[in-house]
């Protein structure tokens, strides 16, 4: 992934309903949004931010299949072609006795598949540094990452604007 | 239970006016602070039982499992009880966390984080007893598929037992990977709130969580994932271990009507002991506001609602086994009521099917000591439950000269109450130094942010 530098204006919202207020209007006036950084998770901001919607499905369906597929092969190989056994007089491919393992495989692999895949879209690992804007974003702020661009709007106006949708404090910085 | 979680004119979810900041601090001053009066007393009485089990645990390893008082006939008890017990206890865990995610419960919030964690301390508990069973724990390993130097002589994938292994190893895996994933966010939240070396240990624990919009888009949707996934996977569960008797031809056990009956006792005991923690918590922890008697009401209703399903489990035993026209079926069932053991098969009724009927009484289900001792009873039913199963149909099978009778002994009995004190010791470490309540997710539900979701869900529903 290609990173680029921005030099983006953030501000902090005291509630859910300034921050969307703001993100709109922002919007309106052209301001390319960049991000928001919330304490739990705002429904109605993926909109005006433009995030499409992700394609974790599809990496959940590929994982299950995956198990799948391993599992009955393993089963089938082990029990069947390698070392055949007769246990009981049952036949060595004995499918249905095959389905709960190979179920369990299934879930196994899409969920840890899942789980891994987000993590690393998201830039998430055990001991990474936060990139955090405020440490209250954690608690009960809502900050709003615009882009600045001095040739679509004054900054004075930028912070004019952030200020009167409600922004406690802003402030200038380079982000991602 | 209805779709929506706040219906007008019933007690708000979370009482006492908080804000989000409210919240953080509430949650995070229970990590932060010195444990209250209680912790200690109740730490020190988990860890000695923890400790009785460990001395039992090391000495019927060095001795071997004729510490036990198994015989010929009866080859289960005691330890297969405790892990089917304890399986079972997890469930209400996942269902909490994933079926009522699904469903859009909203009361699930203040209870989910504790619950799945008490998921995952049950089935470390019920992982303990197979593994003992093996009589040679240190070869436990063999139970994997792995090119061997034996042959390769590959595991039995005919075996319900084999079953067991991969449905208890996928089962305790996604349900710790969920509990993480839901558990960072609010890792990071005590890392913004902390200094010095408590910091550094969340900085690492929370994985570089900010927040970000974009990340928060993936990561509910990520959590739907994992909780589509656990709901089949919870039902899978019980299940297979149910096919552990239903497959073997003993009276008694082999029965088509055992997965969901076992799934349904499952949930119901697993739900009883979470409002056995979750009254005990809110007690130790003080968290009457978070853990409302909305709550409780909420999974008082669970209780009685899956407990009746219990008992017709029950009554369709009993009919089957009639109906059946096999001798030894209607043997095995006359003798689990009026033979040597008929007090468990009272026990197992009485607390399982007629105690919980109190619940429907709305008053009983608003006394919070009542409901206190009403779980009890149903940990005590659900335990009996499967004591009965298992040691009723073994102990008098086909052949009248194989009749024997079962007895634990000290050895056994010691290790079922250490299993009680390894679990409530995870759970109390983790009411200590994990946030026992999902802030990010409380803070959705608090009145004002939950109102204008409804609206908004409403206005998409339009």
């Amino acid at each position: 992934m290609k990173r680029r530098s921005f030099r983006a204006e953030v501000g902090v919202f005291p509630t859910e309903d300034a921050l969307l207020a703001a993100a709109a209007a922002c919007r309106q006036r052209g301001v390319e949004l960049l991000d928001a950084h919330t304490p739990y998770p705002v429904h109605g901001i993926d909109d005006v931010l433009g995030i499409r919607r992700t394609r974790l499905p599809y990496v959940t369906f590929a994982g299950g299949v995956l198990g799948l597929v391993l599992a009955l092969w393993l089963q089938y190989w082990s029990s069947a072609v390698d070392y055949p056994l007769n246990v009981g007089g049952k036949p060595f491919d004995s499918l249905p006795a095959f389905i709960p393992v190979a179920f369990e495989m299934l879930v196994l692999c899409a969920g840890l598949l899942t789980v891994a895949v987000f993590l690393l879209r998201s830039r998430l690992a055990p001991g990474r540094r936060a990139r955090a804007m405020d440490p209250r974003i954690t608690d009960d702020r809502f900050a709003l990452v615009v882009r600045r661009r001095d040739a679509s709007i004054a900054l004075s106006d930028l912070q004019q604007m952030l200020r009167t949708h409600g922004a406690l404090e802003h402030w200038s910085e380079v982000t991602e | 239970m209805t779709a929506s979680g706040s219906l007008a004119g019933e007690a708000p979810l979370i009482t006492g006016g908080k804000t989000a900041s409210r919240v953080t601090h509430d949650v995070c001053s229970l990590i932060e602070r010195r444990p209250g009066p209680l912790w200690w007393p109740t730490f020190l009485l988990a860890f000695s039982a923890l400790l009785l089990g460990v001395i039992a645990v090391a000495y019927q390893i060095k001795v071997g499992i004729g510490t036990w008082g198994l015989n010929r006939t009866v080859g289960w008890a005691f330890d297969i009880t405790n892990f089917v017990f304890w399986v079972g206890i997890g469930h209400a865990g996942t269902l909490i966390s994933a079926v009522l995610l699904l469903l859009r419960q909203k009361w699930r919030t203040s209870i989910n984080r504790s619950a799945e964690a008490m998921t995952i301390f049950a089935v470390i508990c019920a992982g303990i007893f197979p593994l003992i069973h093996m009589g040679r724990p240190w070869l436990a390993y063999w139970v994997f598929p792995y090119p061997n130097s034996r042959g390769p002589l590959w595991v039995n994938f005919r075996s319900p037992l084999l079953w067991d292994v991969f449905a208890i190893g996928t089962y305790f895996t996604i349900s710790l990977v969920f509990w993480y994933l839901g558990m960072i966010p609010d890792l990071g939240t005590l890392r913004d709130r902390a200094s010095g070396l408590r910091r550094r240990v969340f900085s690492f624990l929370s994985m570089g969580w900010n927040g970000s919009a974009r990340t928060w888009s993936r990561y509910e949707v990520a959590c739907l994932l994992l909780a589509a996934l656990a709901t089949p996977l919870v039902v899978s569960v019980h299940s297979v271990v149910s096919t552990d008797f239903a497959t073997a031809m003993v009276p008694g056990w082999h029965a088509t009507l055992f997965p969901p009956y076992f799934v349904v006792g499952a949930v119901f005991s697993g739900f009883a002991m979470v409002l056995t923690l979750m009254i005990i918590a809110r007690k130790v922890m003080n968290l009457q506001d978070y853990i409302t008697r909305r709550h409780i009401g909420a999974m008082c209703k669970v209780l009685v609602f899956t407990g009746s399903i219990v008992g017709a489990a029950y009554a369709t035993e009993l009919f089957v086994a009639w109906y059946s026209g096999s001798s030894y079926e209607q043997f095995a069932f006359n003798n689990r009521m009026r033979g040597p053991f008929g007090w468990a098969y009272g026990i197992m009724v009485g607390c399982n099917v007629i105690a919980p009927q109190l619940l429907w009484i709305r008053k009983i289900r608003h006394s919070v000591g009542a409901v206190f001792v009403l779980s009890l009873l149903v940990n005590l039913g659900m335990w009996f439950e499967r004591f009965v199963i298992i040691v009723t149909s073994l102990h008098r099978d086909f052949l009248p000269s194989s009749w024997t009778s079962y007895v634990p002994t000290l050895v056994e009995i010691a290790t079922l109450i250490g299993s009680f004190g390894l679990f409530f010791t995870l759970f109390l470490l983790f009411c200590r130094f994990l946030p026992m309540i999902a802030m990010s997710e409380v803070k959705t539900v608090l009145t004002r942010a939950s109102e204008k979701r409804d609206t908004l869900e409403k206005e998409r529903v339009a």
